[in-house]
């Protein structure tokens, strides 16, 4: 049971209150149709898996229903930092 | 039977207040303060069970929660009983009835016992694989019989009487163990001024001073907890919970802990009581002060009633003033479990000999026994004990230094109890909880909590700081250090003094040598519960698995209810020594939530009954109630499914509430379906985003259908959506995917698109919607509203504002019966109103309520989808024939185009959407039914396609179905066959889903 | 329908209220509340009491806009609370943070439309304003044990030291959720949804019964 910082609500709050939304930073392709097969199916199937820092999305469901992308490690569990739509990570690297 | 092993006075329990329990059938007395095993070992009870694997008699053998054997059936009624309780944790009350686990037919006299003595033979490490592999359809008769034989307890039959309740906590600091390392840990941040919840799985709190002699603080140690305690209680911010085990420790500090109040009051709670409550804690920080558990030797038949654990030995004759034997052999690799054979001397029984397994034992402990005349044999060790279903001698041998080998003439002594103790493990379950893999330290001789991730202290044994003053000093440095992360000052706390003796180094010894090598020895137990010899793990190492988790896989070492507390240090030892290589390099097996075995009505709690799933009610549920109805589950809502009269089948009632639809008027709750409020002045363009279909001229007053696609071009929900105003849309959704939708469009809006002015509130318990469907209809709200909602002025697919049965409405005229309908939406505190109304204007039509069943019919005689039901997932608008639903024209790429167009969402011969006629109508085929073209191919046939609706039509007066066939849109009138599991096949034609009324004449009306 | 307002034609909205010859019915009209507040226990750790029937209005509007901050606080009287969590009570209207750009107005029934109004005709630029009252009810909790029940039901911290009065949060309640706001050292009101009212009911029954439930009409 992750305890998640909420960037819009200010505080900690139980992951029941959260769900997790995959990946983060996946822009959705500016002109689909131009987008070749493999292209397309990048965009839509492959995800990262990584053992380590893991960038990804969030709603607070339960809360104040708003997305945002928390980097977490996938082995400790540990949430290194939120932060929020259209923002870049800060922390890159173990 | 008296209470032959009771001493006359000690301890603390209440000789003043007796207490009558029974043990397997037989009743037995014992006092206020007793555990269930230290009555029984009061009453000279010696055997408690029979072994899981090989039968054999088994005692108690500790005194807390690392106990393997004791394991008891609890219970005085069918619906109380509860399996797996340690008897040495169960606090003994009036009526208690306790039974053993194990042993069939009884514990006395075990028919397995004969295969207990061949056993050895008959069941080794890595048994069950190799004996009960093949053949393989006998498993489940083995597998009866060995649980039968071994058991492992029962669940009650009934329903569980008792209310278990769950609490969420949040604190500053988590102290775990009220030992005196964890009283001051608490005291330090409680008066520091955090919150602070400790915890401790016993009645009391203490640990190891509960059956200490040891003074502290000048006073008793007892009275010195005591006083904490007090203090502790008075503190507002502190949350003392005795009999409360921590049992899980997980991600971001959060613990689970086991309370239970009155399991050592009554067989259940009385006057309601909660009987058991799981605390959900959210710490800031945790101290863990949980201790240690001691380690017995493994030795030849160490699992003979009589064999203990010596701390145990000594917390029952110091604690509950019980000395469980007559003739004591005590054998130890350190100075500390000489306080056993002290404790054994001084309350006045014999004491044969300590058996000491170090050459030159000194120490004050040494001298206090020696003083006593009790005789010490150094550099020797018991290498096995004589006796089956009680210790009657032990043999005593010299080993070298190492403790390799025996070294000289072996030598019996006689003895009923053989006390050992091979050091002391640290308790690190909860650390290895959170994935921290502990590290073995040469000093302490015993794995130490690792480095963790957690916001975690650590203070007292199990930091292998085994003695009280140090146990004190390290609570008070995690206490201090605690404020401190926390941002609170510092406080004074005093250590108190404390009077105990300087112990000398132990010996590292888990595996006393045998004249004999260990295959052919008596057997040396390792992990009592399911049944690990020594020699089982040298088997297991020598054939093979030499990680030490495919070691325990392979022999089920830790695999009991007891998860090897007293056993997976020595079974690391003996498979290291086998493997020829340290322990730190064999490693250790992790432990797992929960610590102990948790109860089903712990983890349950309220959340049972009527209370297990919420169940989600329209505003005009009551009505349904009242008129019969019988309910689906639709998501978390009870939904109307059919509204049977007296006497009907439920296809009769179907067929009279489609009758009645088609041929006067028809009544649906639809409040369930999800509705959702956009305004914006991008809300058109949103909707054209996130719908398959063109959104940019659907004019104000106008309704329309659009499907809603993932971006892999498959369809996920349907629904109209109304144009209220030119920045204002009413979108509805399906009943189960409302949720779903509103969080998809809000992650398409704040994650992609946040520059589009639009915002989403979901309205879908706001309204209460009722449609009512049928040639009537039109005259019933005529009846009810004064607005103008004939043919002209209130056209299909418009929506108008009016006023029906007094009520403000917003009436969309949509059908989804294919009859001239109109979904009535006012505000839900008038959902009851509004419905009643047009019941009592709606008599003369015959006014029909109907559930979802009959909405499915009549929605399939149209052909219309049911997302999710004619829709799984891997189906785009074409293979449903509804590229009319679809706009390829709009300048954005809505969700869903491009994933249309790859190469297997447009090859040829994809299943595609179709009705399904029976040849024979009477015929209605099972959903699910696989078709094939070619019913003579052979098994397994090519399979086409699999029915997705399927119902019998009244109106029709035969049967109907949707379903999905290869390339179907190209084989309108083609055969299609449906083998079915009885054997029938059923010979079917293939035609366009819309059964009735294919140019929409009935809803133009 | 002269009631119903087509502003420019951008929004639709109206009043909803029949006139006062009909009764509404709140989501626990079925559980008969003056008849258990009569007939039922008069002390106990836990007070009940449905605020029924109130007018409920989300509002969503940009809080970093000065002039729709001005405009919302000159049609409801009372500036909106920006700080998360918070909410705000003036005389019968109050305010709710649910969002950093959402808000909950709950005011008595009868002047929902007046306050729609008012916030259509000051509000200008994208806003939205909803009536919600159909979907909303008010459970008041209050009495010596009522943080007892809240911890059995609730995963938020509702400990004073960080959850003062005035605090709200959207959560989680027992298996459904809730907006909680502190409204006074031993008095929550929980906002909760039409659909799940009687299961949440139910839970507060049980979840106060070793205390003993007071319900209030």
């Amino acid at each position: 049971m992750f305890y998640i910082y909420c960037p819009y609500c200010g505080e900690h709050r139980e992951e029941e209150e959260f769900h997790n939304h995959g990946q983060a930073h996946i822009e959705r392709p500016k002109d689909p149709d131009s987008c070749t097969d493999e292209e397309w199916g990048n965009y839509m199937f492959f995800r990262k898996n990584p053992k380590g820092l893991h960038h990804e999305i969030w709603v607070h469901a339960a809360g104040c229903r708003k997305f945002f992308n928390v980097t977490r490690h996938t082995v400790t569990y540990e949430i290194k930092e939120v932060y929020k739509m259209g923002e870049q990570p800060k922390v890159v690297a173990e | 039977m008296s209470q032959k092993n009771r001493l006359q006075s000690g301890g603390r329990i209440d000789r003043s207040k007796p207490l009558t329990f029974t043990y397997n059938g037989k009743q037995y007395e014992g006092f206020a303060g007793d555990t269930l095993a230290s009555a029984l070992l009061a009453n000279g009870v010696d055997l408690i069970g029979r072994s899981f694997k090989y039968s054999r008699p088994r005692g108690i053998v500790a005194a807390g929660a690392e106990e393997p054997n004791a394991i008891m059936q609890l219970g005085a009624t069918e619906a109380t009983q509860v399996p797996n309780v340690r008897a040495t944790q169960q606090e003994l009350f009036s009526g208690l009835v306790s039974s053993a686990t194990n042993g069939w037919p009884s514990v006395e006299n075990d028919v397995m016992g004969l295969v207990g003595k061949i056993g050895g033979k008959m069941m080794p490490p890595g048994f069950y694989y190799k004996t009960f592999m093949y053949p393989q359809s006998m498993w489940e008769t083995y597998e009866t019989f060995i649980r039968k034989a071994a058991g492992l307890g029962r669940s009650p039959k009934e329903y569980d009487p008792d209310i278990y309740d769950k609490v969420n906590q949040h604190a500053d600091v988590v102290v775990v163990g009220a030992g005196p390392a964890g009283l001051l840990a608490a005291q330090t941040a409680a008066r520091g001024g955090a919150r602070v919840i400790i915890a401790d799985e016993q009645n009391e709190f203490g640990g190891s001073l509960l059956s200490s002699k040891e003074s502290v603080d000048g006073k008793a140690a007892h009275a010195w907890v005591a006083s904490v305690v007090k203090e502790l209680e008075a503190n507002e911010n502190v949350i003392v919970l005795p009999r409360s085990t921590v049992n899980g420790y997980h991600d971001h500090n959060f613990l689970t802990i086991h309370e239970r109040l009155t399991d050592h009051i009554a067989d259940r709670a009385p006057n309601g009581q909660v009987r058991q409550r799981y605390h959900r804690v959210r710490a800031k920080w945790v101290v863990l002060a949980t201790g240690a558990h001691e380690r017995p030797l493994v030795y030849g038949n160490n699992d003979v009633p009589g064999c203990m654990v010596a701390n145990a030995v000594s917390t029952y004759i110091n604690r509950y003033g019980v000395v469980p034997g007559n003739e004591l052999v005590l054998m130890t690799t350190n100075d500390n479990a000489y306080r056993t054979a002290i404790d054994w001397h001084d309350a006045g029984r014999k004491v044969q000999a300590i058996v000491d397994t170090r050459k030159n034992p000194t120490g004050a402990l040494v001298e206090a026994a020696r003083e006593r005349g009790i005789t010490v044999i150094a550099g020797s060790a018991v290498i096995d004990v004589q006796g089956s279903k009680r210790v009657t001698g032990v043999s005593v041998a010299p080993i070298s230094e190492d403790g390799s080998k025996v070294t000289g003439s072996v030598k019996k002594l006689s003895a009923d109890t053989v006390a050992s103790s091979g050091g002391w493990s640290p308790v690190i379950h909860l650390s290895c909880h959170t994935g921290s893999k502990p590290v073995w330290n040469e000093e302490v001789l015993g794995f130490l909590p690792g480095k963790t991730v957690q916001k975690q202290l650590t203070a007292g044994a199990i930091n292998g700081t085994f003695n009280t003053a140090g146990a004190l000093e390290e609570g008070k440095k995690a206490g201090l250090e605690a404020l401190e992360k926390l941002g609170l000052s510092a406080v004074e706390v005093a250590v108190p003094a404390t009077t105990e003796q300087k112990e000398s180094k132990p010996m590292a010894l888990f595996h006393v040598p045998h004249t004999k090598p260990t295959s052919q020895a008596p057997k040396q137990f390792v992990d009592y519960q399911n049944d690990v010899t020594a020699a089982g793990i040298e088997l297991a190492c020598r054939e093979g698995f030499e990680s030490i988790e495919h070691v325990k896989r392979y022999t089920a070492m830790g695999f009991g209810t007891d998860q090897g507390k007293l056993g997976n240090i020595n079974g690391m030892a003996v498979a290291a020594k086998v493997l020829n290589q340290s322990i730190p390099e064999t490693g250790t097996t992790i432990f797992r939530p929960n610590y102990t075995p948790i109860t089903f009505g712990a983890i349950a709690g309220r959340d049972c009954k009527d209370l297990f799933d919420p169940e989600r009610y329209s505003a005009m549920h009551k009505w349904h109630l009242e008129h019969g109805a019988k309910f689906e589950d639709v998501g978390q809502w009870k939904r109307p499914w059919y509204f049977p009269k007296a006497g009907e089948s439920m296809q009769q009632a179907l067929d009279r509430e489609c009758l009645a639809t088609r041929e006067s008027i028809g009544i649906l709750d639809a409040s369930t379906l999800g509705k959702i409020d956009i305004q914006g002045k991008d809300a058109r363009e949103f909707l054209g985003r996130v719908y398959s279909n063109a959104w940019a001229k659907l004019p104000v007053g106008k309704c329309r259908y659009g499907l809603m696609l993932k971006e892999d071009g498959m369809v996920f929900d349907d629904g109209v959506t109304s144009c209220l105003a030119e920045n204002h849309f009413l979108m509805t959704t399906t009943s189960g995917g409302a949720a779903t939708v509103l969080n998809w469009l809000e992650f398409y809006h704040q994650t992609e698109w946040p520059e589009l002015e639009v915002y989403f509130t979901s309205v879908t318990d706001h309204w209460a919607t009722m449609t009512i469907s049928g040639p009537n209809s039109r005259k019933l709200l005529e009846e009810l509203t004064d607005a103008d909602v004939s043919k002209d002025s209130f056209k299909f697919m418009d929506w108008k504002p009016m006023t029906v049965a007094g009520v403000p409405a917003r009436v969309f005229r949509i059908s989804f019966t294919g009859e001239l309908s109109f979904e009535i939406n006012v505000q839900a505190n008038y959902g009851m109103h509004v419905w009643e109304k047009l019941f009592e204007h709606g008599e003369k039509y015959d006014l029909t309520p109907y559930g979802t069943e009959t909405m499915h019919i009549l929605r399939a005689e149209k052909g219309f989808i049911i997302a999710g039901q004619d829709t799984d997932g891997s189906v785009h608008p074409y293979d449903l024939g509804m590229g009319w639903a679809v706009s390829m024209n709009k300048p954005f790429s809505f969700i869903g185009k491009r994933g249309m167009q790859r190469e297997d969402c447009v090859r040829a011969e994809r299943k595609q959407m179709v009705g399904i006629k029976t040849i024979d109508p009477n015929i209605v085929l099972p959903e699910g039914a696989q078709g094939v073209f070619d019913p003579t191919a052979p098994i397994p046939m090519p399979m086409v396609g699999h029915i997705s609706s399927s119902y019998w039509s009244a109106c029709l007066g035969r049967s109907i179905a949707l379903g999905f066939v290869k390339g179907g849109l190209d084989k309108m009138g083609e055969k299609v066959y449906y083998p079915l599991v009885d054997g029938r096949i059923v010979e079917a034609e293939i035609c366009s889903p819309i059964f009735l009324d294919p140019k929409g004449e009935r809803q133009n009306v | 329908m002269s009631e119903v307002k087509q502003e420019a034609a951008t929004v639709s909205y109206m009043e909803q209220l029949a006139d006062a010859s009909i009764q509404g019915q709140s989501p626990l009209f079925h559980a008969d509340l003056a008849t258990v507040a009569k007939s039922g226990p008069k002390t106990g750790g836990v007070t009940f009491k449905e605020e029924a029937l109130m007018g409920h209005i989300t509002l969503r509007l940009n809080a970093e806009n000065a002039d729709q901050l001005k405009a919302a606080e000159k049609a409801l009287g009372v500036a909106l609370p920006t700080q998360p969590l918070t909410s705000v009570e003036k005389g019968d209207v109050s305010v709710r943070w649910i969002s950093p750009d959402e808000w909950l107005v709950i005011v008595p029934g009868l002047k929902t439309f007046e306050v729609e109004s008012a916030l259509h005709n000051e509000l200008s630029g994208h806003y939205q304003v909803v009536n919600v009252s159909g979907g909303w009810t008010i459970y008041k909790l209050s009495g010596a044990n009522v943080l007892d029940v809240l911890k059995k039901s609730t995963i938020v911290d509702v400990h004073p030291s960080v959850f003062p009065v005035g605090k709200v949060v959207s959560t989680a309640f027992a298996k459904s959720s809730a907006i909680i706001r502190r409204s006074g050292e031993s008095e929550f009101e929980l906002v909760v949804r039409r659909s799940f009212a009687d299961y949440l009911w139910l839970w507060i029954q049980d979840a106060s019964r070793e205390f003993g439930l007071v319900v209030e009409a």
